[in-house]
């Protein structure tokens, strides 16, 4: 072909936060819209990153759209800093953004992005957490064409979402929705608070901290800002259900690690095939597991 | 047992990293890497697929995401887009003139001869498809003869260096609606999101990127039936097309350089006019980066579909603008297969958590070992 395409001389010549100027500013804009509708999902015209998309590139455009020296981010995917996805991102940012310092404490991070958990303990005003999503719209479930949504989102019309709902009911008995549990935001927008438990749901609701949300792939940014109510569908008599962790006994199952009892646990089969349940949240499982040590050092 | 089983993620990353690059080498101590000119040159229609699903022209980056990627065209054009990702947008390009192309290859389906004449050029659709044994084991001196022998054996032709468009012969007898004469401005899918209904030149803007089979399917779909574009092809042009931009200093319109292209024109059955003019044959276009027959011909084909579909409403899912338009990106289809590799632990507990509650209230006993 043409021997005057010449490579890029330097490969790491890339601006702070890998993006270029004009997109961030487009982010940060598109940004200032979903803040100002609550829960109204804006299209903006996401950017390829380099990892791939379902891999919280939504996300990830804004973390780097808002992060600048001074922040200290946190990455986590199932609640794990460890996780290689978590790994993966962390670096990248680390990689793009000299000057970021990143931690694996939920208190001292300034921006938190993280894959299907919300950490345990409660967010400040002080912090932001940035949400990876996949599906940013809950009528998806009951309604394929993208252009009759947004129709129904403007009416506020949910009434196939209840109807679902309800028959779920009448068929198992259970409303069957597991996680990305439909959130009505400030009495209007129903959202999908992305692929979080219905444990971590409640956590939406008049928090502290502004919570973003970013779907890279289906190039849509939305928002709960702090202080905005965020209350799941339901009916009036029957009441929305967390994921129970109780015993065959009723007996509310605690970490095997840090014995706490309070957390969202992941299920775990040994070798043997016995269960085992431990905190999905490595920071406040690392926390309870340091308090706990210290209370028995006290002691002896 | 560790914490999680995802524990020492960083080492796993790089040690992922480590793998690849061994298998990329297995050859051994008998191996000689790849240079970014064999790729460019020999794998030419790899090299095309991956300019044009990338979005991007630069044939030598597209041969080291190629060599990078070893091979995969998903994860090479993945990476071009995402090192499109790291430049401004400059300037936005007047209208090119696709009569001006510099062809290699240009043919019609529609008649026998056409004003400049057919020329087949470099095309493998009349090859018999016989596997050519003489290459497996090809000497560099054979390899270079031929190009040269080639070369040697032109005959001076009187060739001109560009063609008319048959889609101008047939436009001046009246059988094709008239080019409007105000081009609307276009829609730019990399600065803008799509939101439905979307103009005309936001759907082919996306063709243009899109992925090769995804395209072909689609549009396979209505070939077949699901759809009745019937399609004949007026032209199939493949070339250099210069690219002019303005001068940044006088706003002159230079000759910036040259992108090798494939572009196609269908002519499809007349339809009754909305404004009371007489019935023309209609239009399908498809235009992409390299050379790629198969994603000019599918783009054609769609893009006359989508017309009618946005006129009509869609009966089939060819003729459906959301859905052609958000299905065919490479990056976007392949990212997210991909990503369910990625552990879906917290979900799949809620899940679980779901299935045993609903199961308890029919009154199944839960069993399994609890340590």
């Amino acid at each position: 072909m043409n021997p005057g395409y010449e490579l890029p001389q330097d490969e790491a010549g890339y601006s702070f936060g890998f993006l270029d100027e004009f997109a961030k500013r487009e982010i940060r804009r598109t940004l200032l819209k979903a803040i100002s509708i609550p829960g109204y999902q804006t299209p903006y015209a996401s950017r390829e990153m380099p990892m791939g998309r379902g891999f919280g590139t939504g996300g990830l455009q804004l973390t780097l759209s808002l992060i600048g020296p001074g922040d200290t981010l946190k990455v986590i995917d199932q609640g794990a800093d460890d996780s290689v996805n978590a790994v993966n991102l962390r670096h990248f940012v680390e990689l793009t953004c000299p000057g970021v310092d990143t931690t694996e404490r939920t208190h001292e991070a300034t921006l938190i992005q993280s894959r299907h958990r919300i950490p345990e303990r409660a967010l400040t005003e002080q912090q932001v957490l940035v949400l990876q999503v996949p599906y940013p719209d809950p009528l998806v479930i009951v309604e394929p064409s993208e252009a009759r949504r947004k129709v129904m989102h403007g009416e506020g019309d949910y009434s196939r979402l209840l109807t679902k709902l309800y028959e779920d009911i009448v068929q198992f008995d259970e409303i069957t929705i597991s996680h990305r549990y439909p959130t009505r935001i400030n009495g209007h927008y129903v959202i999908d608070p992305s692929p979080i438990p219905r444990y971590d749901v409640p956590r939406l609701h008049q928090s502290r901290a502004l919570v973003l949300l970013g779907a890279g792939r289906e190039k849509k940014i939305y928002a709960v800002p702090p202080y905005t109510d965020a209350m799941p569908l339901v009916f009036d008599d029957v009441p929305f259900r967390i994921e129970d962790f109780r015993d065959g006994q009723g007996h509310r199952r605690a970490c095997s690690r840090c014995g706490a009892t309070d957390s969202f646990l992941d299920e775990m089969i040994a070798d043997d095939g016995s269960k085992t349940w431990q905190c999905s949240d490595s920071d406040y499982c690392n926390e309870t597991l340091a308090t706990r040590t210290a209370q028995i050092e006290v002691t002896a | 047992m560790g914490y999680v089983a995802i524990k020492g993620g960083g080492r796993a990353i790089r040690g992922a990293e480590a793998a690849l690059d061994a298998l990329r080498t297995a050859e051994g101590e008998a191996g000689t890497p790849l240079t970014l000119a064999a790729i460019e040159q020999q794998l030419r229609l790899l090299t095309s697929r991956v300019v044009s699903e990338g979005g991007l022209y630069h044939p030598r980056l597209a041969a080291l995401a190629i060599k990078q990627m070893q091979g995969d065209t998903l994860e090479a054009a993945f990476a071009l887009r995402a090192y499109r990702s790291t430049k401004p947008r400059l300037l936005e390009a007047p209208l090119q003139d696709t009569n001006r192309m510099r062809l290699i290859r240009r043919i019609s389906s529609a008649f026998k001869d056409i004003p400049g004449g057919q020329m087949l050029g470099p095309t493998y659709d009349y090859a018999l498809r016989l596997m050519r044994l003489d290459l497996a084991d090809e000497s560099p001196e054979a390899f270079r003869r031929v190009s040269r022998r080639f070369m040697d054996e032109m005959p001076d032709s009187d060739l001109p260096d560009t063609f008319p468009k048959v889609v101008d012969a047939l436009r001046a007898e009246g059988l094709l609606p008239p080019v409007a004469a105000q081009p609307q401005e276009a829609f730019d899918i990399t600065r803008d999101p799509l939101v439905f209904p979307v103009p005309r030149s936001a759907a082919l803007a996306t063709m243009a990127r899109a992925e090769t089979g995804s395209l072909l399917a689609i549009a396979y779909s209505n070939m077949r039936g699901y759809g009745d574009v019937h399609p004949t092809i007026a032209e199939l042009r493949v070339g250099y097309l210069p690219v002019m931009l303005p001068h940044p200093v006088t706003g002159e319109l230079i000759e910036a350089g040259e992108v090798l292209m494939t572009e196609c024109e269908v002519v499809a059955m007349y339809e009754r006019d909305d404004h009371d003019g007489p019935p023309v044959f209609t239009l399908g276009y498809g235009a992409c980066f390299g050379h790629n027959e198969v994603k000019a011909i599918s783009m054609a084909i769609l893009d006359r579909a989508l017309q009618k579909g946005m006129r009509d409403g869609p009966s089939n899912p060819s003729e459906d603008p959301e859905f052609v338009l958000l299905h065919v990106d490479g990056v976007d289809s392949m990212g997210f297969a991909n990503h369910y590799k990625m552990p879906h632990y917290v979900t799949f507990q809620s899940d679980m958590d779901r299935l045993r509650t609903t199961q308890s209230q029919s009154g199944v006993e839960q069993k399994g070992v609890e340590a």
